[in-house]
């Protein structure tokens, strides 16, 4: 089982609101002393692949598009990954938009994906901790002319060879699925799927194992030119950016005893509840 | 002739979100001068009918057994049919787990490009944009999208139904085309819904919920969540969680709230033992009344409260349910 994991780093999305700011000019968040980390969900996504391959053996592939350097290189986010046992890692270096619209993301995950040769299954997460747009997973499957299903949180061998099973939440619950390899998934979270803790042998070793870095002129199956990928894109555009306002007071309820105040609570409930 | 398609799932009644998807289409439609049209998945419920019939200038209904059922890549294979046949200038769809996997594939196999989430809809200068949040709820941005068709899945509630003065035609009903779908029932099957696990089918969707009870990391343990239960049972509502007490297997994921969970908006939403993070907040922002019990008079969630109480929940949960069903009887 050939298994590519894609990876995205982001600004740490626990920063409390009130730390919050925007850089304007260039439409997204300051990152001001925040830390970069790699998407929950594309740990996610790691570790149900780090439990297929160590269930029915295989590779897995960490890749990622992402600066060459700087406070927003890729390298910690596969060194991570290999410290967590990914076989190998990958990187096409954006040196244009930092943050292009997700169908040029898709288009480079594609034509690395390509030059990565045999693929089973694709990994990426349901969405990004930053801008939400979860659209990367389907946008790639397009890409590769794959048949794609998103908010798996389980994967288990087929009744068929070249198959799997697979469980997907829903509005509702779940649903068990059937489908054929290849295939591309998105990944939600799940309390089978919390990443695993890199042990600190792992974590050593991994920092001398080899990653396949490329350009984008290195990209040779790349749809369209790497000028139009530098841009950021033409699929869509920022068009503003702000931070909403919003106003509450929140009236802490009293009295002398726990007692008291408890009941204060319950009458605050019952008006909301009667009122509504 | 510019025309909003908009889709509807396979048993979609006239409830909130169907109302304001209708809603949405209709004055989309109004802002491009153009035609709303509606597509249904499987024979249309008679209640969506009524909905649609004033509104709609026609209702095109794709009757296949697995399109819209167990078969997810026929049903963007018809849509896609249907795509290419009406040449929309905007598709939308709700916030169904099925609808937000299906856009951006859609907006690709048409040479349009989508966006999820909306929360607002515009025309400026010919380009549909549209708002939603970013950044975890910190943020709002407004996306242009640059290809046409635009497709779009809504928020669930964050449009405005119809209003009754909106009335403007009777809808035709057409068919598909016939030759349309044949290409989608030539094509293989490939991914097939082998069985679908719901939660109980009495209990109602959390979104429809007038009052939720929430419980946070912070119960320490799954079984805080019966106390909840028992809370919120009496209030006439239901049971909801953070995502840390979700991954921490105390409760079933159908019950996280927040950016990647359920979007809810109750009359009352009571969050025990949560500390109100941004990607919390940004699934109760329709919430009328926040309230809240922490230990720390510093969680963020008080800033989005209208009373809370600073205490311990295992000292405050067994007296406020003892106190309310006296208050109640
Ligand atoms: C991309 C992304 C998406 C996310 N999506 C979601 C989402 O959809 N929904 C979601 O909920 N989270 C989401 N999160 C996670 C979110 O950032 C927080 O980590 C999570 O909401 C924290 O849950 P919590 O408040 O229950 O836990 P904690 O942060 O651990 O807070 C526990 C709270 O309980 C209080 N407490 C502890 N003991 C007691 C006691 N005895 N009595 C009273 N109070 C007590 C503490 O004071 C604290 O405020 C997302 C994160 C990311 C990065
Ligand atoms: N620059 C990137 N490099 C690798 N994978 C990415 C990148 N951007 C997005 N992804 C993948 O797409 C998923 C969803 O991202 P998004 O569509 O941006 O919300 C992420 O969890 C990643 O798996």
């Amino acid at each position: 089982m050939n298994i590519v994991v894609c990876l995205k780093q982001i600004l740490d999305p626990e920063i409390p609101a009130r730390d919050f700011r925007l850089d304007g000019e260039h439409k997204e968040a300051h990152s001001g002393g925040a830390a970069w980390v790699t998407n929950i969900f594309c740990e996610n996504a790691l570790e149900t692949a780090l439990q297929v391959r160590d269930r029915q053996g295989g590779r897995i592939t960490v890749l990622i598009y992402a600066p060459g350097e700087g406070s927003e290189s890729g390298e910690p986010a596969l060194r991570k990954a290999l410290a967590m046992k990914a076989d190998a890692a990958a990187w096409v270096v954006n040196d244009g938009h930092r943050h292009p619209d997700p169908l040029a993301v898709a288009q480079v995950l594609a034509a690395a994906i390509r030059q990565l040769g045999e693929v089973d299954l694709v990994l990426l997460g349901r969405e990004s901790g930053d801008w939400g747009v979860g659209q990367t997973g389907g946008l790639l499957a397009e890409e590769l002319g794959l048949p794609g299903l998103s908010f798996v949180d389980r994967i288990e061998p087929g009744e068929a060879p070249g198959a799997v099973r697979l469980r997907r939440q829903t509005d509702r619950g779940w649903e068990r699925v059937e489908a054929p390899l290849p295939l591309v998934l998105t990944i939600t979270n799940d309390d089978q799927n919390l990443p695993r803790i890199p042990k600190t042998r792992d974590i050593m070793l991994s920092s001398r194992q080899p990653i396949q870095r490329w350009t984008l002129e290195e990209l040779t199956s790349l749809p369209v030119s790497p000028a139009e990928i530098r841009s950021g894109g033409s699929y869509y555009e920022v068009v503003d950016l702000a931070i909403p306002t919003r106003e509450v007071v929140c009236q802490m309820v009293t009295g002398e005893t726990l007692e008291e105040k408890v009941d204060h609570l319950a009458e605050r409930i019952l008006e909301v509840v009667r009122s509504s | 002739m510019k025309r909003v398609l908009a889709i509807f799932p396979r048993g979609a009644t006239d409830d909130r979100a169907t109302r304001g998807l209708v809603g949405a289409a209709w004055r989309l439609a109004q802002s491009l001068e153009g035609s709303f049209e509606a597509v249904s998945l499987g024979q249309p419920t008679a209640a969506l009918m009524g909905l649609l019939a004033p509104l709609a200038d026609s209702l095109l209904t794709v009757d296949l057994p697995e399109v819209g059922h167990d078969q997810p890549e026929r049903t963007l294979a018809a849509l896609t049919a249907i795509g290419r046949s009406r040449q929309p200038a905007a598709i939308l769809l709700g916030n169904e787990t099925a609808s937000q996997e299906m856009a951006p594939r859609l907006a690709h196999r048409l040479g349009g490009s989508a966006v999820g989430d909306a929360t607002t809809l515009e025309v400026v200068d010919q380009q549909i944009r549209a708002q939603r949040s970013v950044y975890g709820g910190k943020a709002v941005a407004t996306i242009g999208l640059r290809r046409s068709p635009a497709v779009v899945w809504l928020r669930a509630r964050a449009f405005a139904p119809p209003d009754p003065s909106e009335e403007s035609r009777t809808s035709q009903p057409v068919s598909v085309e016939a030759g349309l779908l044949q290409p989608v029932l030539d094509a293989p099957p490939t991914v097939r819904i082998r069985e679908r696990i719901e939660e109980a089918a009495t209990e109602a969707r959390l979104e429809d919920a007038r009052v939720i009870v929430a419980g946070g990391r912070g119960l320490g343990g799954p079984e805080p969540f019966a106390e909840l239960q028992s809370l919120s049972t009496l209030l006439g509502g239901q049971t909801a969680a953070s995502r840390a007490a979700c991954d921490s297997g105390w409760c079933p994921p159908t019950w996280q709230v927040g950016q990647t969970g359920r979007k809810v908006a109750p009359s009352l939403y009571l969050a025990v033992a949560i500390r109100g993070a941004s990607q919390h907040m940004a699934g109760i922002s329709e919430a009328r009344v926040i309230a809240a019990i922490n230990l720390d008079p510093e969680a963020p969630i008080f800033r989005h409260c209208r009373f809370g109480i600073v205490e311990d929940y295992r000292k405050v949960l067994p007296l406020l349910q003892r106190r309310l069903a006296e208050k109640m009887a």
